[in-house]
């Protein structure tokens, strides 16, 4: 059985899963019972201004019915601070072994931050993690995203709790920013322990075409949210990635507590591999309740298990070399799209989708081994068995497949496409060598074509 | 019309929840075989795509644009056979309700008032076309003609627009009121429904001759042929039986004991009805076996499943009586013999073999009479070919007499006979009326 126990920045948990800083982790009996479901520990709701909060402040997007994201409008916790300072001191007495950390968020003034830092300390939690994040309400006012945008403002407010602070010290980044890497480097010079992201991203999910307002609709007005949940993962994952290979960031050794649309240990298993060595969940917990922590634990030692990882230290950061750039591409890889026609079940999805927007290299063979056209049957043609028995099978002519992989993400059935990788018969070349031992083929055009006619690249 | 609870619309319309949802599981193929296999072909995906996005109005026009009886067709197509049975998740997984759908669309087309739109009209030129019969096919036929800016008549000779959505599809399936429904929506695009007129009769072929400019038969088929048995006046005739059942249920007399002679779609409906109506028991008697049952195999389930029981390899021979009742049917034993003309092995009465199967009433449906059997019909009236018994038309529906078209049941001498094949021929019929009608004009011109 794999060990999941971590040590974050000197702080330890039974297993990386923590509850991220929201409405999951927004009361000491919340947190109770999830610790008693099992999870590793919680970033409890981020508690500091005082706020009030609005009804309707949840949106969300969905595909279908099921629910791939939330947008909220919620701000820090609207419960008063001496109850949830209480509480957490109880949290803590109450669950030695899980990891208990408290997200903070005041006005913009030293003072301020050493006063909420002292008194996190006096219950006893196990680190604080800087919520430079909310990107709205708080922003309004001067706290969460205002901060987070701003690297001088960053590395200024992490200095002044750094200056106080004894426990570890996790400064959680917002994604509504061009460079993720800016304000993690400011981080990393103001001395804090960790890094956490990612906060919610801006959104505005919809507008209600009945009435022409803004869903959710709040007293006849709406406004951007922050988004979090499935949809944002590829988000999340790609800001992770970024600072893992950032030097400045890396070389500083920070640990990252990754986020951003975990809801399964598939999805916990790649933000390891791609650097984060704690995870929290916030929005997965909304839709479904603690109970995912049983699979969230499962899967991931399961898999550690199969892979022989005896430690999510040995995972950590396992598949970031291979993060690189384009310019360091293998110009000479070659996959095609095979259909395996035993699985195929003919709904001609990948067909149009690389007839129209790919490269018109899948035909409809029909049972006769002959070409034909869609649309091809008669008008007097009908019932099932003519329709199935008439049916043309697609195939992909490998030949003028350039392996842009469009079939294999449209097509509907489990493992029927496969990219097959097959020898291009070029010497691997990437764009870098290119620029710098051909820098002709690279800037003009009669250069490159006749570049590609040596090499035999042909493009459909 | 009142119609009795048990007979009730069998399938409850779909909730928008469930339509959605539904909706959503279709995976919009392209060139999809649903759309194949539906004989009008319906852009299925297109249809059902607009369901997932709420557009309910262009979902209905998208019907319509194949199908103008898509409330009927939604309710009635053996959809197993034909666009479900063709989904490409049928076979790994529940094929997509595509029949449920399309009623949802439907019925919300007719809530909110949505009707077809006019097709574009070729020639410019309005001609006058009659249209003889108010079934499935030749409102299909005079819709589509109207909405190419034709004057079109038709003449039906009952008192009802409909057909056999009417008066034949059992209320389980289809109720009245929704093929009335649609035949109104019909007349709403400009067609003029005549009911209560025979054509040949109440209005002559001269006089039809001189007034229109084509002539379209979309007269179905006749009635229950006669079994040629002893004591057959005491047998009841199945299409009235259903008949009543849908116009009067009420006053429609269901014995305790019932015997229904046939094993084809009517004589299934025919024993469905005597069960639902509280018949204690009802057994459906066939010459041949299971496998060359002419009902579709989800309909021998739905049988069985009723509580409706089968003799098979029975032949009639008489209607047992007592005392001016009806008491039994009197069968001879059949075995199977060598392939017959149909390719299905031919029942071989064995000789002294009667018995009786007791029943206090006796109900058959053998089919109906073909056009080439009604002595006094249309057909032969106005010296029509026929093929198979049917009337004999080419690829355009156009009969052995210029200007004269049929479509529907009487000429269906291929392929089974279904409401959707018949608003089908009326649309590729009313294309080809127009395209010759206007070839004529050019030519005028
Ligand atoms: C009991 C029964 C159940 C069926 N169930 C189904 C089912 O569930 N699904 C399915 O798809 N199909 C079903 N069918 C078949 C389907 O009803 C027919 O294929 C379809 O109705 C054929 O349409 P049509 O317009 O050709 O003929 P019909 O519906 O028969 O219409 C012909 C019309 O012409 C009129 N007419 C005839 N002669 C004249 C005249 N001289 N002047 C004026 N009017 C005239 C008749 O009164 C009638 O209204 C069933 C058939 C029967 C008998
Ligand atoms: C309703 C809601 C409220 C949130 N409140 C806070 C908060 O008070 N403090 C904070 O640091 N992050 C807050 N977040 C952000 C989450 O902690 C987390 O960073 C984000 O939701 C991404 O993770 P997820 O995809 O698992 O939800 C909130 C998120 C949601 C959906
Ligand atoms: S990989 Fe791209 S080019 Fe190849 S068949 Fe698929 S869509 Fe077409
Ligand atoms: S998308 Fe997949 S299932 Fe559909 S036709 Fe193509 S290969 Fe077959
Ligand atoms: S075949 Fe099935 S899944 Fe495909 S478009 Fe038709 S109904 Fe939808």
């Amino acid at each position: 059985m794999a060990d999941l126990k971590i040590d974050f920045a000197g702080i330890k948990s039974p297993n990386p899963f923590w509850l991220a800083s929201a409405p999951p982790a927004n009361s000491g009996a919340q947190i109770h019972r999830a610790f008693e479901a099992g999870w590793g520990g919680a970033v409890w709701k981020t508690i500091g201004a005082p706020v009030l909060n609005v009804s309707n402040r949840y949106g969300a997007w969905r595909q279908g019915r099921r629910m791939m994201a939330i947008n909220n409008v919620e701000l820090i916790s609207d419960r008063p601070i001496e109850v949830n300072l209480r509480e957490i001191a109880e949290v803590k007495r109450a669950w030695p072994d899980r990891a208990v950390i408290v997200s903070a968020m005041v006005e913009s003034k030293p003072e301020a931050w050493h006063e909420i830092v002292r008194r996190i300390e006096d219950t006893g939690a196990d680190g604080i993690e800087l919520n430079y994040g909310c990107p709205h309400g708080m922003s309004e006012r001067g706290m969460g995203s205002a901060v987070g945008q701003v690297p001088e403002y960053c590395e200024q407010i992490t200095r002044w709790v750094m200056e106080t602070a004894k426990i570890p010290v996790i400064v959680k980044l917002t994604p509504n920013i061009t460079n993720i890497v800016m304000p993690a480097r400011a981080a990393v010079a103001a001395k804090a322990n960790a890094l956490s992201l990612i906060n919610t991203l801006n959104s505005i999910v919809g507008v209600d075409l009945e009435t022409l307002e803004l869903t959710p609709n709040i007293g006849g007005k709406g406004g951007h949210g922050g988004y979090a949940g499935q949809a944002v993962k590829p988000i999340a994952l790609n800001m992770l990635a970024a600072l893992g290979t950032d030097e400045v960031v890396s070389h500083a050794g920070l640990p990252i507590s990754g986020m951003g649309g975990i809801s399964t240990w598939e999805d916990a298993a790649q933000f390891l591999l791609l650097g984060a060595s704690s995870l929290q969940v916030c929005t997965a917990v909304m839709h479904y309740g603690y109970r995912i922590i049983e699979d969230l634990c499962d899967g991931l030692s399961n898999w550690m298990d199969e892979k022989g990882f005896a430690s999510v230290a040995d995972v950590v950061g396992r598949s970031l070399h291979r993060v690189s750039e384009f310019k360091n591409f293998d110009l000479s890889f070659r996959a095609v799209a095979r259909i395996d026609e035993a699985k195929c079940i003919q709904c001609n999805l990948c067909y149009v989708a690389c007839n129209d927007t790919a490269h018109q290299c899948i035909d409809l063979i029909a049972a006769n081994g002959s070409v034909v056209q869609p649309y091809a049957y008669d008008v007097r043609a009908n019932g099932k068995e003519d329709a199935i028995e008439t049916r043309p099978q697609p195939k992909v002519r490998e030949e003028d497949c350039v392996g842009c992989r469009l079939c294999y993400n449209v097509c509907p059935v489990e493992e029927c496409i496969e990219m097959v990788e097959l020898p291009s018969g070029r010497e691997t070349v990437t764009w870098q060598e290119l620029t710098e031992k051909r820098t002709k083929v690279t800037e003009d055009w009669d250069a490159m074509k006749e570049y590609r006619e040596r090499v035999g690249i042909h493009i459909h | 019309m009142e119609t009795d609870l048990a007979l009730s619309e069998q399938l409850p319309p779909l909730t928008v929840h469930e339509a959605t949802v539904e909706a959503d599981r279709c995976l919009y193929c392209y060139d999809a075989p649903c759309t194949h296999a539906c004989p009008t072909h319906i852009d299925i995906p297109k249809f059902i795509k607009k369901i997932a996005t709420r557009n309910l109005r262009g979902s209905a026009q998208t019907i319509y644009a194949a199908n103008l009886l898509g409330a009927t067709c939604a309710r009635v197509c053996p959809v197993q056979e034909l666009c479900e049975g063709a989904c490409v998740l049928g076979s790994e997984h529940k094929p997509i309700a595509i029949g449920r759908l399309q009623r949802y669309a439907m019925d919300s087309a007719k809530a909110s008032g949505v009707t077809p739109r006019a097709r574009g009209v070729a020639a410019g030129i309005a001609r006058k076309i009659a249209v003889v019969g108010a079934g499935p096919a030749g409102l299909s036929c005079a819709g589509e003609l109207a909405l190419r800016g034709h004057d079109v008549t038709v003449f039906e000779k009952r008192e009802l627009p409909g057909g056999l959505s009417t008066y034949g599809i059992i209320a389980l399936r289809e109720p009245v009121d929704v093929a009335i429904d649609e035949a109104r929506m019909i007349e709403g695009l400009g067609v003029k429904i005549r009911t209560g007129v025979e054509f040949g009769r109440d209005v002559t072929l001269e006089r039809a001759r001189g007034e229109f400019d084509t002539i379209v038969l979309s007269v179905g088929l006749g009635a229950t042929p006669a079994l040629g048995i002893e004591g057959e006046e005491a047998i009841v005739d199945g299409l009235a039986y259903i008949e009543m059942s849908k116009t009067d249920a009420a006053s429609l007399r269901v014995g305790r004991n019932v015997v229904v002679i046939g094993a084809g779609n009517t004589a299934i409906d025919c024993a469905t009805i005597a069960k639902r109506l509280r018949a204690d028991r009802v057994t459906m008697v066939y010459r041949r076996t299971v496998s060359e049952m002419t009902c579709y195999e989800h309909e021998y389930l739905f049988a069985l499943s009723e509580g409706i029981e089968f003799r098979f390899l029975a032949q009639p021979v008489g209607v047992v009586m007592k005392d001016g009742e009806v008491a039994g049917l009197e069968c001879l034993r059949v075995e199977l013999g060598k392939p017959d003309a149909t390719g299905r092995p031919a029942p071989v009465v064995v000789a002294e073999s009667e018995f009786v199967i007791e029943a206090d009433q006796i109900v058959k449906a053998v089919g109906q009479v073909k056009p080439n059997q009604e002595k006094t019909g249309l057909a032969a009236a106005m010296g029509l070919k026929t093929e198979k018994g049917y009337i004999a038309v080419s690829a355009d529906f156009e009969t052995s007499v210029a200007g004269v078209y049929a479509i529907g049941d009487c000429v269906r001498a291929r392929g089974a006979a279904s409401t959707v094949m018949a608003v089908q021929d009326g649309k590729v019929a009313a294309r080809a009326i127009e395209a010759k009608l206007s070839a004529v004009a050019a030519e005028v011109k």
